[in-house]
C-alpha cells in the first residue's frame, strides 16, 4: 500500500473495530425512527399521492444515517487524535495534504455507506420503496457522504474540544438534516418555509436521493446535483486549504 | 553534506503578554554519523526546535536542511531520513503494537517490512507485545513503541526527544545499547535529554540551548576539558556557613563546591573548619557535564559571546575553533568573525 492508502486502510480499520458504536448503533437509531414515525403518521401524511408514508420514509432516513455518519467519522477521528496527540503519527510522515484529503474523506464515506446500506436492509423488512432510478441513488449517496465527510473533516480540524465539536453537530448538522426534509416532503409546507428550505443543501441531497427511489422530487435532480456537487467542491477546496497550511495541527 | 542543517532559525509566538521569541537566530550543523545532544532547561526551545526540524511547527524565519532537504519546500523527502520519537508518550488505541508499526511503515510507503518490524520488537524487548493492544501496555512499554515506530522505515537520521524521561533504568539500557548500536552503523542521531550523565556518555557533540539561543557548542571532551578547576563534594548533615552556602550546590546531604585551585580548595576547607561542619567522603574531582551546564545556565559562562561566534564553533572534520565556554578557561580563544556553518 501506498501511503495515502495506509491512511484510509487505518481509518475504516478504527472505526471497523468499534463497529457496534460506529455502526449498529446508528442503524438502529433510523430502525426506531421508522418504526415511531411510520406507525403514527402513516394514516395521517400523505406524500406524492400514491406513496406509503413509510416507503417515503425509508430513503430519508438511510441519506440522513449516510449524511450523519460521514461527518462524525472524519471530525471525531481527527479530533480523538488532536487531544491524544496520536495524530504525530501521520504528521511525522510524508503524506501530503491530497493524501489527508483523500484518505479522510474516502474513510468517512465508507462508514456513512456502510451505515446506509445497513439502515437500508433493515427498513427493508417494513417497507419496500421502488428503484426507478438507481444511478441517482448511487451519485447522491456518494455526493452526500463526500461532502459531509469533508464538513467534518474541517469541523474536526478548528475543534479544538470535544464541545466545540459537539456544538456544530447538535447546533448545524442535525437540525440541517431534520429541516431538509427527511420526515416530510417540502411541499407540504406553507411557501415561506419552503423558500427556507431551498436554502438548506441538506434538502438537495435528500430530495435527489429520493428521485433516485420514486422519480419524484421536490425539485429537478439536475439542479439539486448541481447544487450539491458545488457545495462539495468548494468546501473540499477550504478543507485541501486547511490541510496545506496546516490549519491548527502544524504550529 | 550535513544531516541536518540549521540556517538562521527564529520562531515568535504570539501570547497574550505580546510576541515570544521561543529560538532566536540558531545556526546549528550536525553532520552525517555524529551522536549530538542538545541539551537545555525546560522552556529553552529544544522542543521547539525539533518540532521545527520534524515539520510539526514552522520556524518565523530560516529554514532547516535534512541530507540538503529542505523540510518546508521538500518535506515528503525530509521526512522519509527522519526517525522522530516524540516527547509525549503517545499511542493510538484502536491498535496492537504490530498493527502501529504496519500502518507506520505504510505511511513511509514501506511494503513487507514485517522482517524490520521483528528485528525491532526484538531489540527493544517488545517480541511478546507484538499483539498486546497499545491501552494495554506500561509506560516504559508505550515508550518503546514509540522508538519503533520512529525507526520503522529506517530513517538515517534519529531525533530522540527526552526519550527517557520518567522511564524505568532497564529501558534506558535498552534503548541507548540499540541506538549506540545504530549510530555506530552510520545513523546519525539528535538526542535531547535531561539527564546529563546520558548525554556525557553518548553524544560526541553537545550544544546548549538557553532562552532560544545557542550559548555552547563544542565536542563533549572539549566542554568538559574548558569547564574550570575542580569540584570539591562531600556530605553532610551540618549547615554551611553562608559564604560557602552561597557557591554551593546542594542536593540532599551532598554538597559541590566548584574550586579554581589548590588555594581555592583550602580556603573552602578552612571555611567548613571554622564553621565546624561535619564532613563525611570527601573527593575532588573534575568537572562532569552537570557543572558544565550549571556554569552556562547560570550565566557565568558564554552569555557575553556574540551568537555567530557559537554557531560558527568546531564541528566533525573541521579545524577546532576554539571552546566556545568564553569564561571556563583562558586557554579557549573565542573566534572574532564567526560564519554559519
Amino acid at each position: 500500500m501506498t501511503g495515502w492508502q495506509t491512511l484510509f486502510y487505518k481509518e475504516v480499520l478504527r472505526f471497523w473495530k468499534v463497529s457496534f458504536q460506529t455502526v449498529a448503533a446508528p442503524v438502529l437509531t433510523a430502525v426506531l425512527y421508522l418504526l415511531i414515525f411510520g406507525h403514527v403518521l402513516e394514516d395521517h401524511v400523505k406524500v406524492y399521492d400514491s406513496i406509503s408514508y413509510t416507503a417515503f420514509l425509508v430513503p430519508g432516513l438511510v441519506m440522513m444515517s449516510v449524511l450523519q455518519n460521514a461527518f462524525a467519522n472524519s471530525s471525531s477521528s481527527l479530533i480523538q487524535s488532536k487531544i491524544m496527540g496520536s495524530l504525530v503519527f501521520v504528521l511525522l510522515t510524508p503524506l501530503s495534504h491530497w493524501a489527508w484529503f483523500v484518505a479522510y474523506v474516502g474513510s468517512s464515506m465508507v462508514r456513512g455507506l456502510v451505515v446506509g446500506v445497513g439502515v437500508f436492509v433493515v427498513t427493508f423488512a417494513f417497507a419496500r420503496p421502488e428503484f426507478v432510478a438507481p444511478l441517482w441513488i448511487l451519485v447522491f449517496a456518494m455526493l452526500g457522504a463526500g461532502l459531509l465527510a469533508t464538513l467534518g473533516l474541517i469541523a474536526g480540524l478548528w475543534a479544538d474540544k470535544f464541545d466545540q465539536l459537539a456544538a456544530f453537530q447538535n447546533f448545524v448538522v442535525v437540525p440541517m438534516t431534520f429541516l431538509s426534509g427527511v420526515f416530510y416532503s417540502i411541499q407540504s409546507l406553507p411557501p415561506f418555509w419552503q423558500a427556507v428550505s431551498h436554502l438548506n443543501p441538506f434538502f438537495y441531497m435528500i430530495d435527489g436521493f429520493r428521485y433516485g427511489f420514486f422519480g419524484q422530487s421536490d425539485t429537478s435532480p439536475w439542479l439539486s446535483l448541481t447544487i450539491v456537487g458545488v457545495a462539495w467542491l468548494g468546501v473540499s477546496a477550504l478543507a485541501v486549504h486547511l490541510l496545506r497550511i496546516g490549519y491548527k495541527i502544524r504550529n | 553534506m550535513p544531516a541536518v542543517s540549521f540556517q538562521a532559525i527564529s520562531k515568535t509566538f504570539a501570547t497574550p503578554k505580546g510576541p515570544f521569541a521561543a529560538l532566536n537566530q540558531i545556526h546549528l550543523d550536525i553532520q552525517e554519523g555524529e551522536f549530538f545532544g542538545l541539551l537545555g532547561p525546560n522552556g529553552a526551545g529544544k522542543t521547539t526546535l525539533i518540532s521545527i526540524l520534524a515539520g510539526l511547527a514552522r520556524a518565523s524565519s530560516g529554514r532547516v536542511l535534512v541530507q540538503g532537504s529542505d523540510v518546508q519546500t521538500d518535506f515528503a523527502n525530509a521526512r522519509r531520513k527522519l526517525g522522530v520519537v516524540p516527547q509525549e508518550l503517545v499511542f493510538d488505541p484502536f491498535f496492537n503494537v504490530r498493527e502501529s508499526l504496519r500502518i507506520q511503515s505504510g505511511y513511509f510507503g514501506v511494503k513487507n517490512n514485517d522482517a524490520w518490524i521483528d528485528e525491532l520488537l526484538e531489540n527493544l524487548g517488545l517480541a511478546d507485545k507484538a499483539h498486546a493492544n497499545m491501552r494495554q501496555l506500561s509506560g516504559g512499554m508505550k515508550r518503546r513503541v514509540l522508538v519503533a515506530q520512529a525507526l520503522v522505515h529506517k530513517p538515517p537520521i534519529i531525533v530522540l526527544d527526552e526519550p527517557t524521561a520518567g522511564v524505568d533504568v532497564e529501558l534506558r539500557q535498552t534503548l541507548w545499547h540499540f541506538v549506540a548500536r545504530l549510530n555506530k552503523e552510520g545513523h546519525t542521531v539528535l538526542l535531547t535529554t535531561h539527564y546529563l550523565e546520558e548525554a556525557e556518555a553518548l553524544c560526541g557533540r553537545i550544544a546548549m540551548l538557553k532562552a532560544g539561543r545557542i550559548v555552547a557548542l563544542n565536542r563533549t571532551s572539549d566542554l568538559l576539558q574548558a569547564a574550570s578547576g575542580s569540584m570539591l563534594q562531600f556530605k553532610t548533615d551540618t549547615a554551611l556557613p553562608p559564604a560557602l552556602a552561597m557557591v554551593a550546590r546542594v542536593t540532599g546531604r551532598i554538597v559541590q563546591l566548584p574550586a579554581n585551585d589548590a588555594a581555592e580548595i583550602e580556603s573552602h576547607l578552612a571555611g567548613l573548619r571554622v564553621a565546624g561542619v561535619d564532613v563525611h567522603d570527601m573527593e575532588i574531582r573534575r568537572p562532569d557535564l552537570e557543572d558544565v551546564f550549571l556554569q552556562v545556565m547560570s550565566g557565568t559562562s558564554a552569555s557575553n559571546i556574540p551568537l555567530d561566534n557559537i554557531a560558527s564553533a568546531a564541528a566533525p572534520g573541521r579545524p577546532k575553533q576554539g571552546v566556545v565556554l568564553s569564561g571556563g578557561s583562558e586557554d579557549t580563544p573565542v573566534p572574532s568573525v564567526g560564519a554559519p556553518l
